[in-house]
């Protein structure tokens, strides 16, 4: 799934990485917990989060996670779209809860990580 | 080749500089991509550790043609037990550093399991040192 069909199907603002629109996701991982998502040895995939600070970006730094999703309304502030933007991730921002947004995903097709 | 740098103890605004700025040293060095993210990714995780738990530390990273030896020294509580520290799920991480998305009592266990070697000396009262090699593939 590109993630512009995921920016599609959740209603999200584009924030950083714009030009990474077209890039190919294989799995999806939802989580507020920072040490979930550094356990996992996955690529290509997107995390759906609702926890926005600074050290979301730099989880997805470590763990190689080009996109995220800031569910239910979380905003990136200004220091994390910078971070991120540096990285060449791809940060998406959306109002729908983390169960609605996960579920869209999952009917059309995104692959749980496990 | 040496890097070393400073951490503050409750800092988390600074907390992972030192981790991304190894792994842009380790891509330039042509590392494979998966030998990079567990060793970022242990080094993340021991940074934070001293972020929420220690008053200060230092990370010392040391690369040479074989492995990085990275060394996270800290001036903190100590860890009482080290075999306790080391199961998953026991923490005794604050609030604060829950509200960050850490303290599930993963750090430890999850950094054992990206790293080659590790090494854990504690004194309580005084600190922590934690010695964490990786050999490149």
């Amino acid at each position: 799934m590109k993630i512009k069909e995921i920016a599609a199907l959740l209603n999200a603002d584009v924030v950083c990485g714009a030009d990474g629109l077209e890039r190919e996701i294989d799995k999806g991982y939802s989580s507020d917990l920072m040490s979930d998502v550094l356990t996992l040895d996955t690529e290509n995939m997107v995390l759906l989060t609702g926890l926005s600070n600074l050290q979301t970006i730099r989880t997805a730094e470590m763990a190689d996670v080009q996109c995220i999703v800031f569910v239910r309304n979380k905003r990136a502030t200004p220091e994390m779209v910078k971070l991120a933007c540096e990285n060449g991730m791809c940060i998406l921002e959306s109002p729908l809860s983390m169960f609605r947004s996960s579920g869209l995903l999952f009917q059309a097709g995104l692959k749980p990580v496990y | 080749m040496t890097l070393t740098y400073d951490i503050v103890g409750g800092d988390f605004t600074r907390a992972g500089h030192p981790s991304s700025e190894v792994k842009k040293v380790l891509k330039q060095l042509g590392i494979d991509a998966r030998t990079i993210k567990s060793i970022v990714i242990a080094l993340y995780e021991a940074e934070v550790n001293v972020v929420a738990h220690a008053y200060r530390g230092k990370a010392t990273i040391m690369i040479d043609d074989t492995k990085i030896t990275m060394l996270l020294e800290d001036e903190g509580p100590g860890i009482p037990d080290i075999n306790l520290a080391m199961q998953e799920g026991y923490s005794t991480a604050s609030k604060e550093v829950r509200d960050m998305g850490f303290g599930a009592g993963m750090g430890l266990p999850n950094i054992k399991k990206n790293t080659d070697e590790l090494l854990i000396e504690s004194e309580v009262g005084k600190g922590t040192t934690v010695k964490m090699v990786n050999f490149f593939k």
